[in-house]
């Protein structure tokens, strides 16, 4: 090959381009690299589109029970047939989406929220809070999690609101850990300490200049981590915890369908299992995608 | 250091954390919605029989007594009366116990079996077919909610196929329970030469086992992979091959045993999967273990049974881990020497 042939692809590209064409190529780039992340980015925009939109888009009132319709298997009318009280499963399947999604959001958003806030202390400060903190997070793990967030749903009463609590407080652990480990080798980093010497106050420069270099970690456990606390809430309600059974929810539905597949009924639970299962594959799809971009190193 | 001494030592490191396990649970119990005392005397107590049964539970004194009583309490075994069925929890766990425990350890045993020579394949032959299968293993494993995977192979397998029995707990109702030895059924059929009971009890035993086993097998597989792969890629690998050491051998002795180490803590961390998952697969299977206890009590808002229910099964999970610690410790060298 001639080197005068040669360019090199840099210089292919038209340097003056605003921030958002340019995250837009850095997205496609991304996106085209790799079309499973591109797969689990379309998934989890339709299931985001489902969730918002469900009330609108079902076909049958969710709640609405039909006694001459009850356990009929899918057909052109029901999609995904009629449980034993003649409820749509399509609809339902549908309806529950939102509150699926809502639990899971809400709890790893709160373990985020607090396990960061506890890590990047820890992490910064060091001291008798690192020691405390760790101690009581190591406390939090040696319980087998899910054991853990039942005890914790049946002492503080059995709501939704209890669950999507639990769920968080198994999960902070996690996310504090992640925060600690990035927070504390940053903490004397070259532009750590140029802040410092400009006079910036400690607190600011945790804020403004240590947090958001941690984010990209703090982002990849966030969505390997939001799998297991869909499929941690779904088994919490699946057990009867949480959700109150006229409510549409998949994990109270593969618990109520799970009486009909002796006698063959299968798509009480199957539809409802599917949907947990598509939520989960998705989340930890995207997880893996974003762990390949942010640290190639530990592409399995 | 010798390895006595190592011994010793880890098991001090776990006395905090059964200490930290004590108190959350403990303050599990204060953090009860409503009184348990009145809950106790039932709907038509008056006023002076709720105070009489708080102070006979101690329920008016200040909250370091409480503890200490809670600590004394625990120290002679006694995890409190289940309010459903009146009986001591402690004895009711027990009893419970062996049933949960084969659940678990066929369960254990049937993923390491699989998962272990997946792994290994899979990173010996990367890309390979066997590759994609461990990743399709792996990937299905990790979405796959455990409740549905029973219930999936409940339909299939009983209700389509009819070659599992009905999945309605240990025995069939035909078979009569064998003597006692060991608590684990196929086991004491077999030790009581009931050989028709023991294979009705390993059928029943079979589907909630590979139920179980589905769910652990994807992180064992997953960690056997990356350790082989880090091993097959080590400077000592290639040291070992160039020194014209059989295939067998490098791959066996040498990386092997270099990524067990890795593969074991998974093992402990597999292990708290599924002393929860337990919960759901009991649930689907009807399987008479600590976990459907659990839930019987969880329904009816039995306390006492659920508090001890998560402190056996967080102080079970300790137990392993420092299991696991000590094996860890003596099958590797440099651990002695840093410890």
């Amino acid at each position: 090959m001639a080197d005068a042939a040669f360019t090199p692809p840099l210089a292919r590209i038209s340097p003056p381009r605003s921030a958002f064409t340019r995250s837009f190529a850095h997205f496609r780039y991304v996106m085209t690299s790799n079309p499973i992340t591109f797969l689990a980015f379309l998934l989890l925009a339709g299931m985001i589109v489902i969730a918002a939109f469900g009330p609108a888009l079902v076909p049958h009132d969710p709640l609405a029970t039909l006694a001459d319709k009850a356990l009929k298997p899918p057909s052109a009318q029901h999609w995904f047939g009629t449980d034993q009280l003649g409820r749509d499963v399509f609809s339902r399947v549908i309806i529950a989406t939102r509150l699926d999604m809502l639990i899971s959001v809400s709890a790893v958003a709160m373990s985020f929220a607090c396990g960061a806030t506890l890590g990047a202390f820890a992490g910064y400060w060091g001291g008798w809070f690192d020691r405390l903190s760790g101690r009581v997070l190591d406390t939090i793990m040696a319980f087998p999690l899910f054991v853990l967030a039942m005890g914790i749903v049946a002492a503080a009463g059995n709501t939704i609101q209890n669950i999507v609590i639990a769920t968080a407080i198994i999960n902070l652990p996690f996310y504090a850990r992640v925060a600690r480990a990035e927070v504390s080798i940053r903490r004397n980093a070259g532009y750590v300490q140029a802040a410092r010497l400009s006079g910036n106050s400690e607190f600011r420069i945790l804020l403004l200049k240590i947090l958001p270099n941690t984010l990209p970690p703090m982002m990849v456990q966030l969505s390997l981590n939001m799998g297991w606390a869909i499929l941690n809430a779904a088994g919490l309600s699946f057990i009867g915890l949480g959700v109150r059974p006229p409510t549409a929810e998949w994990g109270i539905m593969v618990a109520e369908g799970a009486n009909y597949i002796v006698s063959g009924e299968w798509w009480l639970a199957l539809f409802p299992g599917a949907a947990l299962m598509l939520a989960v594959f998705t989340f930890n799809l995207l997880g893996d995608g974003l762990r390949d971009l942010v640290d190639p190193q530990r592409r399995t | 250091m010798g390895p006595l001494t190592i011994v010793f030592a880890r098991c001090l490191q776990a006395i905090p954390t059964v200490f930290g396990i004590v108190v959350v649970t403990f303050l599990l119990t204060r953090a009860l919605p409503g009184d348990p005392a009145a809950y106790f005397a039932g709907a038509s107590a008056t006023a002076e029989s709720i105070a009489e049964i708080r102070a006979k539970l101690g329920l008016d004194q200040s909250l370091p007594v409480q503890f200490w009583t809670y600590l004394k309490d625990l120290s002679s075994g006694d995890l409190g009366q289940s309010i459903s069925t009146g009986q001591p929890v402690a004895a009711e766990l027990l009893r419970r116990l062996p049933a949960s425990l084969e659940l678990t350890l066929t369960a254990l045993l049937l993923s390491v079996a699989i998962a272990i020579p997946l792994g290994v394949l899979a990173a010996v032959r990367q890309d390979s077919w066997i590759d994609q299968l461990c990743r399709l293993v792996v990937t299905a494993g990790v979405s796959l909610p455990t409740f549905f995977t029973g219930l999936l192979l409940i339909y299939v397998l009983y209700f389509l196929l009819g070659l599992a029995p009905a999945p309605l707990g240990r025995l069939d109702l035909l078979h009569v329970t064998p003597p006692q030895v060991t608590g684990f059924l196929v086991l004491d059929a077999l030790i009581a030469r009931e050989w028709a009971t023991a294979w009705s009890a390993a059928r029943q035993l079979a589907l909630p086992s590979i139920t179980l086993a589905l769910f652990t097998l994807a992180p064992l597989a997953r960690m056997t992979r990356a350790a082989m792969l880090q091993a097959l890629a080590s400077e000592y690998l290639r040291t070992a091959r160039a020194a014209g050491l059989s295939r067998g051998r490098v791959l066996m002795v040498y990386a092997f045993r270099n990524a067990l180490l890795p593969i074991v803590t998974t093992l402990g961390m597999v292990f708290s999967f599924s002393l929860g998952a337990n919960v759901l697969v009991e649930k689907v299977f009807a399987w008479p273990g600590i976990g459907s206890y659990a839930l019987e009590a969880l329904v009816v808002s039995d306390y006492a049974a659920v508090q001890g229910f998560v402190l056996s099964m967080a102080v079970l999970f300790v137990l392993v881990n420092l299991a696991i610690d000590i094996v860890y410790t003596l099958i590797d060298p440099r651990m002695r020497i840093e410890g």
